[in-house]
């Protein structure tokens, strides 16, 4: 479009990158905090740091007897044992459906302390917790979840846009890596880009694309409507994985015992390998236990299905297999990384800072190049927009999100939608530091903002320390790690941007103005 | 870069935009249904592996559309595209092992 076919991607790499930059940044910051979901669950529930574990056997007797009582009527039950990473705690689930037809079903979630059999609900203070932080990157907040979960799919193919423009428009793109030039102005800033682009590429690729795969059939679902003739409801068919559903007789039966089909499933799969199971139509004739295995890479695990009133086996369906359906289940697996252990956990996470930080650099090398001409044109309203959105978001989601955390400890236990006012927090921060630079210098503004940071990350173990029995010594003492490893996490993210703050401040006092030999570079290229 | 845009015009650019927007977005639908329908394989494994290169075949349209020299050709190769795949298509489905 524009000269030749490299400087054409260079234009659209530019421009796609920019467009939603702001937000992009805001779903990578949310979405790497995903990877430490449960993890940061257990830093804003303090009240359960405490509790105490429970056997297998226990865990189902404390889940059955809560369905009994509390879930009659409902036609499918779920049980989640817990003490697992993903799941720490145990949760059971039902669904009761809706008044008519057309009413939808009205499903429960309840976890439950397994040895006193008490809703958790009523012993931790009421938080979004890192389940919410995790959310906010595919369903934004304050917005229809359903659109947002599209739009979000909208900003990914910009992403995507931008990551293969990107690869195209540097050519010199891997001998480039061993380039660092510092302290250049731009030149650095375009040199850090490529560094974290390069370094986090494969990360970049396969997040990306799943990501895309997970509004595939939202956005695409003609493809698999067309290729069967526009016949929608064979098109429905054909991809619906949930298998049959078994109606149910309507003539009560006692349900079978539930110990008895897990012990089964796990003489296929091995001890400790059921981390879950379902069961339809509880308490009638035509009951039906559901197992699968905990899931691997691929998210679509084999099944077996038990007779609910005799507990015999009597199906283990698999999935039509497909090299494309294996595709993306590993593509969707990869970007859960809920196989993930603990080391492979943070190489996910510092993949995800990467990015975060790609996306941070590129914003701000597009102001990096643009500043002189700016300076020197009146037409520079685009120009500072750009500025005061990249301070204002760039620090602002950061300490958003440090005051979510704050807002966990400091808002009253007792106070209405306290769970709410914890976002409303994020969401205030983060606003406030995009009008900060409005009345600042754009030095000043960075300074300050990257010093706010800081201090709001290093001073969240005192706060901890201050407002629960949970502090950081009395973690490392009992041997909490998780609960010690966020309060470590916090003081080193505060470390690095007080190493920032310090680098800023000092460059702040010697260099006003670029020195010359930058100048000079970024007048020649 | 506020330069090379004022070369090819506001207009020019907006074109491009529309032209990745809504024909590229259809030509790629049009393009898995092509592809689901022309593939050999199972019905189901055909159209996984449309809907999983659905957004490939986007980007790829996206980036063809921005680096062709002339806005025609992008009408006209947009054009020629949604007319293949869809009486291709059509008639893989009337006269094909589908149909």
């Amino acid at each position: 479009m524009i000269g030749s076919f490299r400087q054409s991607m260079t234009w659209l790499h530019t421009w796609a990158g920019l467009v939603f930059c702001w937000l992009l940044y805001f779903v990578f910051v949310t979405g790497t905090l995903g990877y430490f979901d449960t993890e940061i669950d257990h830093w804003m529930k303090p009240e359960l740091a405490s509790l105490d574990k429970a056997p297998i056997d226990t865990r189902i007797d404390t889940a059955m007897s809560h369905l009994e009582a509390n879930a009659q009527g409902a036609n499918r039950w779920f049980i989640s044992f817990g003490e697992t990473r993903e799941e720490p705690y145990l949760r059971v689930f039902w669904q009761t459906p809706g008044e008519t037809e057309d009413d939808p079903p009205e499903n429960t979630n309840v976890t439950l302390d397994a040895l006193s059999g008490e809703p958790l609900d009523d012993v931790a203070r009421d938080t979004g917790g890192g389940q919410l932080l995790y959310r906010m990157h595919y369903v934004l907040h304050y917005i229809d979840s359903q659109i947002a979960f599209r739009f979000v799919g909208i900003l990914t193919l910009f992403m995507f846009v931008g990551m293969i423009t990107g690869i195209i428009a540097h050519k010199k793109i891997f001998k480039d890596f061993f380039t660092f030039r510092v302290k250049k102005g731009q030149r650095s800033w375009l040199d850090m880009h490529n560094l974290l682009s390069v370094t986090s590429l494969p990360f970049q690729l396969m997040i990306i694309y799943s990501g895309l795969l997970f509004v595939t059939i939202l956005w695409m679902p003609l493809i698999a409507v067309g290729s069967v003739g526009f016949d929608t409801k064979k098109a429905g068919e054909l991809l619906d994985l949930g298998g049959e559903k078994i109606e149910a007789a309507g003539t009560p039966a006692e349900l079978t015992d539930v110990r008895a089909v897990l012990a089964h499933a796990e003489a296929t799969w091995g001890e400790g390998s059921v981390e879950r199971l379902n069961i339809y139509n509880p308490g009638d004739a035509n009951a039906r236990i559901e197992v699968s295995p905990a899931t691997g890479i691929g998210l679509l695990p084999e099944t077996h299905v038990y007779d609910g009133t005799t507990g015999e086996l009597i199906d283990s369906p698999t999935l039509p297999s497909s090299g494309a359906l294996s595709f993306a289940s590993t593509m969707l697996g990869l970007h859960e990384g809920l196989f993930a252990g603990i080391t492979l956990r943070w190489l996910y996470f510092l993949s995800g800072v990467l990015g975060t930080a790609m996306i941070a650099t590129g914003a701000i090398l597009w102001t990096s190049k643009r500043r002189k001409k700016a300076a020197d044109e009146q037409q520079s309203r685009g120009f500072h927009f750009v500025e005061i959105m990249n301070i204002g978001t760039i620090m602002g989601v950061l300490i958003g999100v440090a005051a979510f955390f704050w807002a966990n400890r400091l808002l009253p236990v007792s106070l209405e939608s306290r769970a709410d006012w914890e976002a409303h927090a994020m969401f205030i921060a983060w606003g406030l530091c995009l009008i900060y630079p409005l009345f600042r210098s754009r030095r000043a503004a960075w300074r300050d903002l990257t010093w706010l940071t800081a201090f709001a990350f290093a001073a969240l173990p005192i706060l901890n320390a201050a407002t629960t029995n949970a502090g950081l010594l009395t973690s490392i003492g009992k041997g909490d790690w998780t609960m010690a490893g966020f309060d470590l996490t916090a003081l080193g993210t505060g470390v690095v941007f007080a190493i920032a703050g310090l680098y800023l401040t000092k460059r702040g006092v010697t260099r006003e103005v670029p020195s010359e030999q930058a100048a000079m570079e970024v007048a020649a290229s | 870069m506020v330069t090379a845009v004022d070369k090819v015009g506001r207009w020019h650019i907006a074109s491009r935009v529309f032209a990745a927007v809504v024909p590229a977005f259809v030509l790629t639908n049009t393009t898995g249904i092509f592809l689901a329908l022309a593939s050999p394989a199972g019905e189901f494994q055909a159209i996984a592996t449309s809907l999983v290169s659905a957004f490939a075949i986007y980007t790829v349209i996206i980036l063809w559309i921005f680096s062709v020299k002339r806005l025609k050709t992008v009408w006209w190769g947009l054009l020629a595209g949604l007319v293949l795949t869809g009486s291709g298509s059509w008639l893989l489905y009337t006269f094909g092992a589908n149909g």
